[in-house]
């Protein structure tokens, strides 16, 4: 029960945040794919009185007026994107409090910490006060928003004449008098509870990627088995709810962007992701009854929200894994499929308690966290290619002809390999540098013009410390860089190496030269780049060494570099869909990829440039310190005949288990063909229904770009003969 | 210490018809016969080979006038290509060996087929014995026609044997591989008496070995010989066709259409009423 607008789908905008042109909403409402109905009463009300106010007050406007020349001038180069300049923090993920706890214990935990306040000794205590109260105000909103609807459910009970009806809306009436006030009872009660607090959390700032539940099997278990014990739930009724549940998530699609993000994620999904499976927090598998429950429903329903995962610990039942594998070869690419130990590990690096690192999980993409106890930002992507073409170019971009980086040397000049990653460095630091600062700026205005009370109590230690989610107040809070393009890095260093360095085929100006016109009448040297150099993902240690040698430069300029809030930045390997994006800024690149091709998504290898197999491209990823990061993204795509049968099913079971003993973070599936998806480009209104995995999530592959249609196709089919 | 050296023509990651689990088989090269059938023509003779893939090709002219040898390295699409390469025994260890969290976990292992790796006994012995040594599965897939002390020998280092059935005629036999299939059936018993695990490759070729007195035969010695743990059908495809194109060699067989599935399960039928432990395709 419950939206966050007048109707499902119904979407605002948020001008607070980012304060959308009437050509954005233009765009918007005519865009053939993934619009937004805009009607005309809402443009005029925009031209009349949102922007007249909010141009020039919203965030967005305000971030972008206080970051300096040298962070716009790398941004509209492509260089790195930034997640806040359109979202606000969020990427946060539920425990398990609020099935314990109502909103009216929160609330009595915000009196005693506001009473604990010295007004004398603590210098903060009027801030904090103030963050305390916004928090109680915002309980009592959502206790207020939950009684309106048991208000309707009522009088709607009122005037019904069928009485099966009757009794279901009197049944509605009665769990919304009940939650989020207090802690639920019953099997519906739970789900409820979390559901107004998803749309609590949605509605009070556009935070990324929405909010979830996270370890929902886990967490309604209980009340599952104890309707189930005293007659008062019925598995029909358990499946029914949470298809009910499902289709919530699916009513909420992402609020509209504006400028250059709209060009780089095109979707609907909002990446609410919940973690099935896993870990309890003493250490024991936690899959239950309502995991195979939830993996039914999803393969059933596939619907495109929420998305799922499965978190596979060595503890995880060949079972659960199974099923889940019998889903993702139905061809819906979800759910993905997480390292449980991996992801503890990773957070134990951090810091975190082991429990609280248990009770954790994924989020958005494959990103890691304490549910329910971290704030944990996506600050943007950074483009790795560019960094390589700068140190090629003594830091020009050739797009523009600005000088954007440091000089790091005429390539003319450079006499090792050594010295092309030396420049490499430079570049890279250089722009981490911008980037960081500019992120430092960012944190500090939402912590100060933006707070999240409503987050805030759901987010231990808020409420202790009297501060806010954007500020702080949270247990554990990472920053997080993610870096697109590791695959194509790889190769091109490589190629670099190989070719320049040590067969002395072509000198490094010349081979610059090439790039620089995009390989024109220079195909041959293009083709020899393309088939006779060492390629990431086929377990070459030539490459994959330059591989892990980028990946370490990355992870020691970045992690550890203290944020704003009190933690520390960190690295992630993931693209979403920027690699698209990120591929058109930059020029053609010494791996063989023409002028403006996409770059590699997450660790996956160069789209067909892995031939030696599914294992090698696991051996290959795998050499990664994955426990460094806070999440990677793997994407292996199959067609189905490789995988029929129970010898299927193993197979794709043991290449799990085996990346998984490799510390691998996360695998996820296509499971298509190359024809089907020809013939859905051509025939798009036949194919609606055909879900791709696109990087972290699935899409309706006719919602695609061509260039991301393409790029889907061309990612290397691993068939078996 | 021995290290002996081999040629080998192919290594297939991930391979899962050929044995249990997840593998990698190893394509030796050269073979004593000549199966019209043959879907890897490339391992019939015994010394490395060029090819060339014409639809790689980019007729940049690379090639033209210069040694085979740079043909290959200077062609710039991978098109032109050297089928075989000599290993030392260590160094295809050292290779099979990147697989091992795949085999461990999977129980599957190694695959030694080919070609007849039988021809290179001593390098193909020496190789399962390292991989035996390191608690690796090993398995033999050969067409027995092979002196029966190499075949013994090498078998005794192998955990599973492959073995090729084609055709129980004699005169058929030797009209569609070149030679009679006499030591091919005596060495399987000789293998039988000493070998609990062999598994028996039955390729189906319409109009070649699919007739009923064929397949009785065959099931019949399968049912004879003791250490049959199961059957294999094999259904015929066409793929080595165009293989035969680019390696400049004739193909034998007219278009031979591939078995349909109602053939093979009634054949699979018949040799399960006798008794055998019959798949389809390697795969249970």
């Amino acid at each position: 029960m419950g939206e966050r607008g007048p109707r499902p789908k119904a979407v605002p905008t948020y001008p607070e945040l980012t304060c959308h042109s009437v050509e954005d909403l233009q765009i918007l409402d005519a865009r053939p794919m993934t619009s937004y109905k805009v009607d005309a009463a809402m443009v005029a009300c925009y031209e009349s009185e949102i922007i007249p106010y909010w141009r020039g007050r919203s965030l967005r406007d305000q971030i972008f007026e206080a970051l300096p020349t040298e962070w716009h001038q790398a941004y509209g180069a492509g260089i790195f994107t930034e997640f806040m300049e359109q979202r606000a923090p969020g990427h946060t993920v539920l425990d398990d409090k609020i099935y314990t706890r109502g909103l009216r214990d929160f609330m009595a935990d915000i009196q005693r910490s506001e009473a604990a306040l010295d007004m004398a000794q603590d210098p903060e205590a009027l801030d904090k006060r103030e963050q305390l109260r916004a928090m109680t105000i915002a309980c009592a909103a959502l206790i207020r928003f939950a009684e309106r609807h048991a208000e309707l459910a009522e009088r709607l009970a009122g005037s019904e004449s069928d009485p099966t009806r009757q009794r279901e809306l009197l049944e509605i009436a009665k769990v919304c008098r009940w939650v989020p006030a207090h802690a639920p009872r019953t099997f519906h009660e739970a789900l409820q509870y979390y559901w107004f607090c998803h749309l609590g959390v949605i509605t009070e700032l556009n935070g990324w990627d929405a909010f979830s539940p996270g370890h929902l099997d886990q967490h309604v278990w209980p009340f599952y088995q104890r309707g189930l014990a005293e007659g008062s739930l019925t598995l029909e009724g358990a499946k029914e709810l949470l298809e009910c549940f499902f289709i919530k998530f699916n009513n909420h699609t992402a609020p509209p962007k504006v400028g250059v993000t709209a060009a780089e994620s095109g979707t609907y999904t909002d990446f609410a992701n919940l973690n099935l499976g896993g870990l309890l927090a003493d250490g024991s598998d936690g899959s239950n009854e309502v995991t195979h429950l939830l993996l039914e429903i999803i393969d059933e329903m596939h619907l495109l929200q929420p998305s799922s995962n499965v978190q596979v610990s060595r503890k995880t039942p060949d079972a659960v894994l199974k099923h889940a594998l019998q889903v993702i070869r139905n061809g819906y690419g979800f759910p993905s499929l997480f390292n449980a130990d991996a992801v503890v590990e990773e957070q134990l690096r951090q810091g975190k308690t082991l429990e609280d690192a248990r009770a954790g999980g994924c989020s958005g993409c494959v990103e890691v966290g304490a549910f329910g106890k971290e704030a944990y930002i996506l600050t943007g992507y950074f483009n790795l290619v560019k960094m390589l073409e700068l140190a090629l170019h003594d830091g020009r971009d050739l797009r523009t002809g600005e000088q954007l980086g440091p000089h790091t040397g005429d390539p003319a000049t450079f006499a090792t390999f050594d010295e092309v990653f030396a420049a490499f460095e430079r570049q890279t630091r250089h722009f981490l540098d911008i980037k960081i600062r500019g992120n430092q700026l960012i944190e500090r205005l939402y912590a100060t013009r933006m707070p999240a009370p409503f987050l805030s109590v759901l987010t231990d230690d808020c409420i202790a410390t009297g501060r806010d989610y954007n500020a702080g107040g949270a247990r554990y809070n990472n920053t997080f860089i993610q870096a697109v393009g590791i695959g194509s890095l790889a190769d091109s260093l490589s190629a670099l190496k190989d070719v320049v360095f040590e067969k002395g085929l072509v000198r490094l100006d010349g081979l610059v030269a090439a790039l620089d016109s995009n390989f024109q009448d220079q195909e041959i040297l293009r083709q020899r780049l393309l088939n006779k150099t060492h390629k990431y993902g086929n377990d070459d240690d030539y490459v994959d060494d330059l591989m892990l040698r980028a990946f370490q430069f990355l992870f020691g300029a970045i992690d550890g570099r203290p944020n704003g809030k009190g933690g520390a930045y960190r690295l992630e390997m993931l693209p979403t869909t920027c690699h698209v994006y990120f591929g058109e800024v930059c020029l053609a690149s010494a791996d063989g990829r023409r002028r403006g091709e996409p770059l590699s998504e997450g660790i996956s290898p160069v789209q067909g440039a892995d031939r030696a197999g599914p294992t090698a491209v696991l051996k290959s990823a795998g050499k990664m310190d994955h426990i460094k990061t806070g999440g990677t993204l793997l994407n292996l795509k199959f067609t189905p005949s490789l995988l029929a049968g129970e010898t299927g099913l193993e197979s794709l079971q043991h290449l799990v288990r085996s990346y998984f003993k490799l510390d691998g973070h996360h695998l996820q599936f296509n499971v298509v063909t190359a024809d089907t998806l020809r013939k859905a480009q051509a025939h798009p209104d036949a194919h609606r229904d055909l879900i791709v995995r696109v990087a972290g999530y699935s899409d309706y592959f006719v919602d695609c770009s061509k260039a991301l249609q393409e790029e889907i196709i061309r990612r290397t089919e691993h068939v078996g003969f | 210490m021995q290290n002996p050296e081999g040629l080998v023509f192919h290594l297939q990651r991930f391979s899962l018809q050929d044995g249990p689990g997840l593998r990698t088989t190893v394509f030796l090269k050269g073979c004593p016969l000549a199966c019209a059938w043959c879907h890897n023509p490339e391992s019939q003779s015994a010394a490395p080979e060029l090819l060339t893939l014409e639809q790689r090709c980019m007729h940049c002219g690379s090639c033209v006038e210069t040694t085979d040898a740079d043909s290959v390295e200077g062609c710039p699409t991978g098109a032109r290509q050297r089928v075989g390469r000599s290993m030392t025994a260590s160094e295809l260890v050292t290779e099979v060996l990147r697989d091992r969290i795949f085999f461990e976990q999977s129980g599957g292992g190694v695959t030694f087929s080919g070609g007849e790796p039988l021809l290179q006994a001593t390098f193909v012995s020496g190789v399962a014995a390292a991989l035996q040594a390191n608690g690796i599965h090993t398995a033999l897939d050969t067409c027995g026609f092979a002196p029966t002390e190499a075949l013994l020998q090498v078998a005794s280092h192998m955990d599973l044997v492959l073995y090729d059935l084609k055709l129980m005629d004699e005169a058929r036999h030797r009209e569609m591989t070149g030679e009679s299939n006499g030591l091919i059936l005596t060495n399987l018993q000789a293998l039988a008496a000493q070998h609990p695990r062999i598994w028996l490759r039955v390729p189906i070729i319409p109009g070649i070995n699919d007739d009923a007195a064929n397949l009785a035969a065959t099931a019949q010695f399968a049912v004879q010989t003791p250490g049959i743990q199961r059957v294999d059908l094999l259904p015929y495809h066409a793929t080595g066709v165009a293989k035969f194109g680019r390696l400049g060699l004739h193909y034998r067989l007219e278009a031979v259409p591939p078995p349909s599935v109602e053939q093979l399960d009634a054949i699979a039928q018949d040799f399960r009423a006798q008794g055998l432990n019959v798949t389809i395709g390697g795969r249970p």
